[in-house]
């Protein structure tokens, strides 16, 4: 894989549902060991966009290139095998079961037949550590006694723990307070420097200028706008967001998608 | 991370810098991740356990509390409550309830409910019987294979429809309910050996499963042995999980947990081994005792140490997330109702054991719900995913104790009934409560 190439690339993406549009070409660059942040108000398409890649849904047109290479991902399994995988807001964590037990899950360790835990748990250990997840109590705690962010510590940290190449999140953040905000935002940022991708879903736009490399915007199914988050400011991506134009510039690179003009 | 934005940032907006320590595991970043790792004394262990309690993982402590009162209540009331010809008789009571409340166990940890479990139970230990007795006179083993066999086909036929065309379980096993019930008058019609809707236990290896006891060396021998056994276990596996860095309970606590195996394992043998015939001198453990210890183990092996365990409590308490983690969920519940019905199977043999024969009058719908009631009076959860085989036989035992107790007491049908409700309502809510103030605690 060159330097320029992205990870994962969509290319006038659509997807009808009935007479609906959920998506109206969708232009989406997401490079590796960075966060892309997905922008846009409700109903502009970013579930259904991410839901396409995670292979929940099949685009009607358009085309998905994964290291370069045009793919098809037809099925979830089919985007867990590149190594997709998708987080979403309820995290899918069993409550009753501990954080161990939850980031092995579906993938457990098996010696002679049965579980074999000194493994799993020693590699959860690591992965923890290595992600400086360290405000749990022990990792042999169920998963009902975490807050909020530890849960999504833990369901981060699953992925890892499946050597995720690319980690979507969807709102990890809109159940959370500040410090736990924090502590979440602190752990996309040690994602991408340990070289995974993540495309972060967010209507808080404080948690995408600060997280994010790059910011695409869609609005009502389509890309408007995409660049790297330095050509962006709040006031521009908001005109964005319920637009899908600005009057405004900002800096360099910031650009609207090319054959695609506003409304 | 955030060097990209590091140019032409004209916007308003500072970035953030956050000075992240190079990732470095030292050794108090492990105490952070798991204290109990170098939890290496007796107090630290305790403070720890202390706050499990707190936290509303009691575990199996009140309700082994709950049952010393109640026994203290009954010897009070009545000094002749605690002989060894009573508990040994209560214990062998208990056993049939006890293995039915594990069966349904299977159904609770995944939120589901067998209320087939007594019925079928029924038909597979008829089966065995039939085939036993004259005039087919089968070899005792073949017969019970066969009627295990049949038990564990008719759970994983319930199981499937549940699973395939999406059936409350409730509905499925209460059409069970009904349809087994039929399906055992039919055995009794059509079995040349049942003589007025009773089909007489006939082989002497099953009659003993009950009524027979060890001797009284070979209990000790056996009690050795699994003492031994269960002690050369714990330590090996806590002193490699020990060397592997991994948080593991002190060796003190370890031995005092096998020290009050052994008592507990020798007060029982000891009870067992006392006189308690009338006429002729009665000695030894009955060989039920073993039978479900041996049931309990394999059980608690199969969901605390198999992967298919460990899903069955995963679907349990989220069948959504399962099924994300790429587990076949149809397919582990299937397996789970077929367990079910199985290990109803060996509850009807021991049933039947006790008293010598099966009849058509089996009440299969009242003992579904008593097996219930002792998994649940244990202190597994009607909700899922929470539940071990040790519930139902500390919650049997709880049930036997009072029926037992109360009728030595003298004390009507009608009284024993609403004191189990009482217990029931008391065990339930007392677990509930625990469990929402470790909730709150935790959020």
């Amino acid at each position: 894989m060159t330097e320029d190439t992205p990870l994962l690339e969509l290319r006038g993406v659509t997807k009808s549902f009935g007479a609906v549009r959920a998506l109206d070409g969708v232009d989406l660059t997401v490079p590796a060991g960075k966060v892309t942040a997905l922008a846009g108000d409700n109903g502009a398409g970013k579930s259904v966009t991410i839901k396409t890649i995670a292979g929940l849904w099949e685009p009607n047109e358009g085309e998905i290139l994964w290291e370069g290479t045009l793919v098809h991902i037809h099925t979830p399994k089919d985007a867990e095998a590149r190594g997709i995988t998708t987080i979403y807001q309820d995290l899918a964590l069993c409550d009753n079961l501990d954080i161990v037990q939850n980031m092995f899950l579906g993938h457990e360790s098996v010696r002679r037949r049965l579980l074999d835990e000194s493994t799993m748990e020693l590699a959860a250990r690591k992965t923890l550590a290595d992600l400086h997840v360290t405000t749990v109590r022990s990792i042999r705690q169920p998963v009902a006694s975490l807050s909020g962010g530890q849960r999504q510590s833990v369901a981060v940290a699953k992925a890892v723990m499946q050597a995720a190449r690319l980690v979507i999140m969807d709102e990890p953040t809109a159940a959370l307070g500040v410090a736990q905000t924090q502590m979440v935002l602190d752990l996309i940022r040690r994602l991408s420097a340990q070289g995974t991708a993540v495309i972060l879903i967010s209507h808080n736009l404080n948690d995408v200028f600060e997280v994010a490399d790059f910011i695409s915007i869609l609005y009502l199914g389509r890309t408007v706008a995409a660049g790297p988050a330095a050509g962006f400011d709040r006031q521009v991506v908001v005109d964005y967001m319920t637009t899908g134009q600005t009057a405004r510039t900002v800096g360099v690179g910031a650009s609207s998608v090319s054959g695609t003009e506003g409304p | 991370m955030t060097e990209t934005i590091d140019e032409g940032v004209t916007s308003g907006e500072e970035p953030q810098a956050t000075d992240t320590p190079p990732a470095a595991i030292g050794q108090e970043q492990l105490v952070v991740l798991a204290p109990d790792v170098l939890a290496e004394s007796l107090g630290d262990y305790l403070r720890a356990w202390w706050q499990r309690m707190r936290g509303g993982e009691s575990g199996a402590l009140p309700i082994i509390v709950g049952l010393i009162v109640i026994c203290i209540f009954f010897e009070v009331q009545s000094s002749a409550f605690l002989t060894a010809t009573n508990i040994v008789n209560l214990f062998v009571q208990a056993t049939f309830i006890v293995l039915l409340g594990m069966a349904e166990l299977y159904a609770l940890i995944l939120s589901e409910i067998d209320l087939s479990v007594g019925f079928v139970g029924a038909v597979g230990a008829s089966i065995a019987m039939a085939l036993i007795g004259s005039p087919q006179n089968w070899v005792w083993w073949a017969g019970i294979i066969v009627g295990m066999a049949a038990c564990f086909v008719i759970g994983a036929f319930q199981g499937t429809i549940i699973t395939r065309l999406k059936i409350p379980s409730f509905v499925v096993t209460l059409a069970g309910l009904l349809g087994w019930q039929g399906v055992l008058i039919y055995i009794f019609d059509v079995d040349k050996g049942a003589v007025g809707g009773v089909i007489t236990v006939s082989n002497y290896v099953i009659d003993d499963l009950v009524s027979g006891s060890m001797t009284p060396l070979a209990g000790w021998i056996a009690l050795a042995v699994g003492v031994g056994l269960y002690a050369l276990f714990t330590i090996a596996s806590t002193s490699r999980r020990r060397s592997q860095g991994l948080s593991a309970p002190p060796l003190s606590i370890t031995l005092m947990t096998v020290a009050a195996v052994a008592l507990a394992g020798v007060v029982l043998v000891w009870i067992c081994n006392l006189n308690r015939g009338v006429v002729t001198p009665v000695r030894g453990v009955p060989w039920v005792i073993p039978f479900v210890l041996v049931v309990l183990l394999a059980e608690t092996f199969f969901l605390g140490r198999t992967r298919l365990g460990r899903y069955m409590y995963a679907i349990g308490a989220s069948p959504e997330a399962a099924r994300r983690a790429g587990i076949k969920v149809a397919r582990v519940r299937t397996v789970a109702f077929a367990l079910c019905s199985f290990t109803a199977g060996l509850a009807a043999v021991v049933y039947a054991s006790r008293l010598g024969s099966i009849s058509v009058g089996f009440d299969g719908g009242t003992y579904v719900l008593y097996a219930v009631a002792a998994a649940v009076i244990g202190g597994a959860s009607l909700f899922g995913g929470h539940g071990k085989p040790i519930h139902p036989l500390l919650g049997g035992l709880v049930i036997a104790t009072l029926t037992y107790g109360l009728a030595l007491l003298n004390i009507s049908t009608a009284g024993t009934d609403i004191a189990t409700a009482l217990v029931l309502l008391v065990a339930v809510a007392v677990d509930s409560t625990l469990r929402r103030r470790g909730r709150a605690g935790a959020a």
